[in-house]
C-alpha cells in the first residue's frame, strides 16, 4: 500500500518542522505518530504525541510567525501538507472551510487552559 | 415569495427570476425574502449517492449541527459501490486534484491507503518530438488516483475500494439514511417536492438536491414532472482499463499520469492513470468512438508506456458522457442541482467541482434558506465562476491544440519544458501552465493570465525558431525506460 499512501514520507527522527523556522504550510497526519517539542533555554520538552489525522502547523496559515516548536517522527510518519496560500485562497471563497481548523485551535486553547490551571493548582 | 403566473409559459429566466413549472402553472420564485429556510425537523432527499450527493449529505449535516439544526438528510441511491464492473462504477477517469486533497485534508476528511490506487506526483508528457517529466512543485504525493466503483469488470477481489462508497460512507456516519430503493418519479405536492419510490408511495421533502451524474438516466425522473430539468450539454469521453499487475504498473508508468498530445483528429488529449493493478486510458475530446481509441492506441507514445502483453488485456471500456456546458440556472424554490447535474469543470477536476458545488449549496441552504433568490444569491454566483472559467478554459485547450497541430510548435513546447525542468531555481512558468492545465489545480482563468507573461512568451517564441531547425527525436526530453 506504501505507492497508495499521499503525502510525504518521514523516517523515525525527522524533523518536519523545527522550531524557529518560517512557515508557510500546515501538516495533516496521514499515518503514524510524531511528537511536538519545544525548546526553552536549551531544555527540551515534549508538548504532545499527534497521531493520524491530527494536525499541526496551523498557526502558520493565519500568521506570519516563526515555528513555535519542533514536530519530530517517531517512527515512520506520513504527512500531507496545506499550502497557506491554497487554504486562504479557499477560505476567501468559501469560509465555512476555516470550522475544522478553528475547533481544534479551540481545542488546544481550552487543553492549555486546563493545564495552567491544573499547574497552578499543584 | 412564489407568484402564481398562467399557465403555457416557457421556462426560462424572467427578469432575473427562476421558474419552476407545477403542474399546469408556472411559478416565478423571486425569493428576495428568504421564507423558505430549513428548520429541525426539515427533511432533505438527495438523488444520487456519487461524490456530489455525499459531499453535500455530509456537509449539510455537519453545518447544521453546528448550528444546532437537527435535519433529516435521504439519500436515494440504488447502486451498491462495492460492485466490480459497471453496476458499482460512476464511469469517469478520476483523479482527486491537488487542491481538492488538501482542502479535504482541511476539512478533516483524508484519503487512506485503501481508497487511493496511487499516490501521484508528477505528470509525463508525451509528444511525437519526445517526452518531460513534470514534477509536483514539493515532490509530495497530492494528488490521488482513485477508482470510482470496487474495480473493473472481472475483477474477483481487491485489496482497494472505490472513492464513492468510501464517501458515501462518510455521509451515512454524519447521519444520513441511505436508501437503496429505486426512484420512480419527483412530483410536486402543493408546496413541496416529492419523491416517489416503487411502492407508489410519494414523500415530502422540504428541499431536493439533484446530485445525479450526466450517465445515470437519472435526469429522466423529471420528464413530464413538476420541476422541468434542463439536462446539460454533453461530449462522449472514452475510459479504457488495461490489467498490468502492482509490479509492472510501477515499472512502466511509476507514480506519474501520463498525458499525450498526439496530433489526432477530435482528440483533445489523452492520459494513461495508474491505479492499483490497472492502468486507466482517458481521451478527451469531441464525441469519441472506438475507431478513434483505436487511432490513439496504435501511437508510438501509448504503446511505449505500457507492456505489448497489457495492450491486449483490456478488460473494461465505456463512453461516458461528460457536461461540457452545464445546465440553465440549476436552481428553483426548493430545488438545486449540483455536481455534474448542474454545472461542473470543463473536462477537469468533476470531483473538484462536485465538492465546491456541494459545498455551496449546503451553506445556502443552512446559513441563508432553500428559495429560489437564496440560492440566485448565494449558490448561482459559485456555478457562474464556473461558467467563466470555462470559456477561458476553451480558449487554453484552443491553443493547446494549435500547438498539437503544428511539430515545431511542439518541439518548442518540449524544449521550453524541459529546460525548466533542467534548469534548478529556475522560473517554471510553462511547466505551471500544463501542470495546472493537467491536473486542473487551479482555474482556467489563473493558467489564462500565465499564458500572457511576456518572459513565457519569449521563452516559447525562441524555443519555437529553434525547434523549426529539425533534431533527433527527444533530444531535449527524455525517454521511457
Amino acid at each position: 500500500m506504501e505507492m497508495s499512501a499521499l503525502g510525504k514520507l518521514y523516517r523515525d527522527g525527522d524533523e518536519i518542522v523545527r522550531q524557529g523556522e518560517a512557515g508557510d504550510c500546515m501538516y495533516v497526519i496521514q499515518a503514524g505518530r510524531a511528537e511536538v517539542v519545544r525548546s526553552e533555554a536549551g531544555r527540551e520538552s515534549r508538548l504532545a504525541v499527534l497521531q493520524e489525522g491530527d494536525v499541526f502547523g496551523e498557526m502558520a496559515l493565519f500568521d506570519r510567525e516563526k515555528r513555535s516548536a519542533t514536530v519530530r517522527a517517531l517512527g515512520e510518519v506520513r504527512a500531507l501538507t496545506v499550502d497557506r496560500k491554497t487554504f486562504l485562497r479557499h477560505v476567501h471563497e468559501d469560509p465555512s472551510l476555516a470550522f475544522r481548523i478553528l475547533q481544534k485551535m479551540s481545542k488546544r486553547i481550552r487543553d492549555l487552559d486546563a493545564e495552567l490551571a491544573r499547574r497552578q493548582a499543584g | 415569495m412564489i407568484e402564481c403566473l398562467p399557465s403555457g409559459l416557457r421556462l426560462g429566466r424572467c427578469r432575473g427570476a427562476s421558474l419552476l413549472q407545477v403542474g399546469k402553472e408556472v411559478f416565478v420564485g423571486t425569493g428576495r425574502e428568504s421564507s423558505l429556510a430549513l428548520e429541525s425537523g426539515s427533511r432533505v432527499a438527495v438523488i444520487g449517492g456519487g461524490p456530489a450527493g455525499s459531499f453535500f449529505s455530509y456537509f449539510v449535516l455537519d453545518i447544521a449541527y453546528r448550528v444546532g439544526l437537527d435535519i433529516q438528510v435521504d439519500i436515494y441511491e440504488p447502486r451498491n459501490f462495492s460492485s466490480f464492473g459497471p453496476a458499482g462504477c460512476n464511469m469517469s477517469g478520476c483523479i482527486i486534484s491537488e487542491p481538492l486533497v488538501q482542502m479535504l485534508a482541511a476539512e478533516g476528511i483524508n484519503l487512506p491507503p485503501g481508497v487511493v490506487r496511487r499516490g501521484i506526483d508528477s505528470y509525463l508528457l508525451h509528444m511525437d518530438v519526445g517526452n518531460v517529466r513534470i514534477e509536483t512543485p514539493l515532490r509530495e504525493m497530492r494528488i490521488a488516483s482513485v477508482h470510482r466503483g470496487a474495480g473493473p469488470r472481472g475483477m474477483k477481489e481487491t485489496k482497494w475500494r472505490g472513492f464513492d462508497g468510501y464517501m458515501l460512507e462518510l455521509a451515512v456516519g454524519k447521519g444520513a439514511n441511505l436508501i437503496s430503493n429505486r426512484i420512480e418519479g419527483v412530483t410536486w405536492d402543493g408546496s413541496r417536492p416529492q419523491v416517489r419510490g416503487r411502492d407508489g408511495v410519494p414523500k415530502s421533502y422540504d428541499l431536493l438536491v439533484g446530485a445525479f451524474g450526466v450517465n445515470t438516466g437519472a435526469q429522466k425522473l423529471f420528464e413530464g414532472s413538476a420541476i422541468t430539468y434542463l439536462a446539460p450539454a454533453t461530449t462522449k469521453s472514452h475510459i479504457r482499463e488495461f490489467l498490468i499487475g502492482e509490479e509492472s504498473l510501477d515499472r512502466y508508468l511509476g507514480s506519474s499520469i501520463h498525458i499525450f498530445l498526439p496530433h489526432i483528429p477530435r482528440l483533445d488529449f489523452a492520459c494513461l492513470i495508474p491505479k492499483g493493478d490497472f492502468a486507466t486510458m482517458c481521451l478527451l475530446g469531441e464525441d469519441i468512438d472506438e475507431e478513434l481509441a483505436q487511432s490513439f492506441m496504435k501511437t508510438r507514445e501509448f504503446r511505449e508506456c505500457l507492456p505489448p502483453e497489457a495492450i491486449s488485456q483490456e478488460c473494461c471500456r465505456c463512453y461516458p458522457r461528460l457536461n461540457i456546458r452545464g445546465t440553465g440556472e440549476p436552481y428553483a424554490d426548493r430545488v438545486v442541482f449540483i455536481g455534474d447535474s448542474g454545472i461542473t469543470r470543463l473536462y477537469k477536476d468533476g470531483i473538484g467541482a462536485a465538492y465546491r458545488t456541494a459545498k455551496a449549496a449546503a451553506v445556502t441552504a443552512v446559513f441563508h434558506g432553500i428559495s429560489a433568490g437564496d440560492f440566485r444569491d448565494h449558490y448561482w454566483p459559485v456555478c457562474q465562476g464556473f461558467l467563466r472559467d470555462n470559456r477561458l478554459g476553451r480558449v487554453v485547450f484552443t491553443a493547446t491544440e494549435l500547438i498539437q497541430k503544428r511539430r515545431f510548435a511542439r518541439r518548442g513546447l518540449l524544449r521550453t519544458v524541459s529546460n525548466e525542468q533542467k534548469k534548478k531555481g529556475a522560473q517554471r512558468r510553462m511547466s505551471m501552465v500544463l501542470w495546472d492545465t493537467f491536473t486542473g489545480s487551479a482555474p482556467y482563468r489563473e493558467v489564462f493570465k500565465r499564458t500572457l507573461h511576456p518572459g513565457l512568451t519569449a521563452g516559447f517564441l525562441g524555443n519555437v525558431a529553434i525547434g523549426c531547425w529539425p533534431s533527433k527525436r527527444g533530444d531535449s526530453g527524455e525517454h521511457k525506460p
